[in-house]
């Protein structure tokens, strides 16, 4: 009496479960993504496509790099920690080709009064002003120079400004 | 059929290449980056924020994220004298375009400048079905925009509000800490247009990183910290009506 008398069926079956296997293992090698599984459950590529997002702000230093004299300006006065990009905006075009992208004009209308602008939830010792009746509507570089605001008193610099009030609580 | 031993022993070789085939990976692109040395989280110098929304502004124009839409937003905080809390918060546009003058008087006021917390243990990737969001090795939760399916569960799973899916792909968006500038050695957008300094990008395996010393030596606290989540952005000095 032979046990594996009628073995054959069962080689059968487990041919069609290896042919099965290999095919499920050579569509998955591809279908799968080569960095899929790289770091974890998640395609490794994937970080490398996220950064190689072009950049639109140049960083301090790019600037810095080139306009040392308004790098010289601003230590003498309290936007030192301004960053360039923080008023003037994205540069990244302009450091690429600095000859023919020029950065926009600023309006210091528009830009001081978004930091400055009296608001009861800013810091009590930032300074602020009204802006309606702070300089009479002149323009704010009439007296402060953006990149060294304080007044220069030596100057000729007109207007009644002179309260920088906290917020009014 | 007849599989013999020969047959296995040709087969089972074979086998073994695909599946190594399945589980290679390639290298790194950026070669002077190397991720396993970095740990990204974010300070928030919340005495220092003056809300002017500038950093809103900043993500937008870096990162092409649609109107009406943010990675990151400031909102402003009053909290009524004896009511801490049920604090009224705002953010008019994310605070895009600055605030207006409070209508409220008294109280505390005071702005929470707020972005992805790149949590080390993210509700947001947990639930991902198809492995499209996750931590990458320097700790920041990133988006596969080629493998999301848009089904909104992350939406739903982050605690914070900070996902949200875009309006043109229909996959699934949120702040990736400008991993294409800080994988270059630049600062995120939002810190570097920040005028005051409120928002500071945070390396925590860099020994000398200043955020040790800050952390250390401030009452800084996370978002949620019953959620256990993690999060890497560390707020100094936040009020316990915050939510």
């Amino acid at each position: 009496m032979n046990v594996f008398k009628d073995a054959g069926h069962l080689f059968r079956l487990a041919a069609v479960f290896l042919v099965g296997g290999l095919a499920f293992v050579g569509v998955r090698a591809l279908l799968v993504p080569k960095s899929f599984g790289e770091y974890g459950h998640y395609r490794g590529n994937a970080m490398a496509e996220v950064a190689a997002r072009p950049v639109n702000y140049a960083g301090h230093q790019a600037c810095e790099d080139c306009h040392t004299d308004v790098l010289e300006k601003k230590k003498s006065g309290k936007h030192v920690h301004v960053n360039c990009e923080a008023c003037h905006g994205p540069q990244e075009k302009h450091v690429d080709d600095p000859g023919s992208v020029q950065p926009a004009k600023l309006d210091t209308a528009v830009l001081c009064v978004r930091c400055h602008e009296a608001n009861i939830a800013k810091p009590k010792g930032f300074p602020q002003v009204a802006s309606a009746d702070h300089s009479n509507g002149l323009a704010c570089d009439t007296c402060h120079q953006p990149h060294s605001p304080a007044i220069d008193t030596g100057g000729t610099a007109g207007g009644t400004a002179k309260e920088t009030t906290g917020g009014t609580k | 059929m007849n599989l013999t031993r020969r047959h296995m022993l040709i087969l089972l070789p074979a086998a073994a290449i695909a599946w190594k085939h399945v589980l290679a990976g390639t290298p790194e692109a950026s070669p002077n980056y190397t991720m396993s040395q970095h740990w990204w989280g974010m300070l928030m110098d919340l005495p220092k924020c003056i809300g002017c929304g500038n950093c809103v502004r900043a993500c937008q124009a870096e990162n092409d994220v649609p109107d009406g839409y943010f990675r990151t937003w400031v909102e402003r905080y009053h909290v009524t004298d004896y009511d801490i809390e049920n604090p009224h918060v705002d953010s008019p546009d994310g605070g895009k375009k600055g605030f207006p003058p409070s209508k409220e008087e008294g109280g505390k006021n005071f702005f929470v400048p707020k972005l992805c917390n790149h949590c080390a243990d993210s509700p947001c990737t947990q639930v991902c079905p198809v492995g499209a969001t996750f931590i990458s090795p320097d700790g920041v939760v990133l988006v596969d925009k080629t493998y999301c399916l848009g089904c909104r569960y992350c939406v739903q799973a982050c605690p914070y509000g900070c996902r949200f899916i875009n309006p043109k792909t229909m996959t699934a968006e949120k702040c990736t800490l400008c991993y294409h500038r800080i994988t270059k050695g630049l600062t995120t957008a939002c810190c570097e247009s920040c005028p005051t300094g409120a928002r500071q990008l945070a390396d925590l395996k860099n020994p000398n990183d200043p955020i040790h010393e800050f952390l250390k030596t401030h009452n800084v606290q996370v978002l949620k910290p019953y959620m256990a989540t993690h999060s890497k952005v560390f707020y100094n000095e936040l009020d316990g009506s915050v939510r």
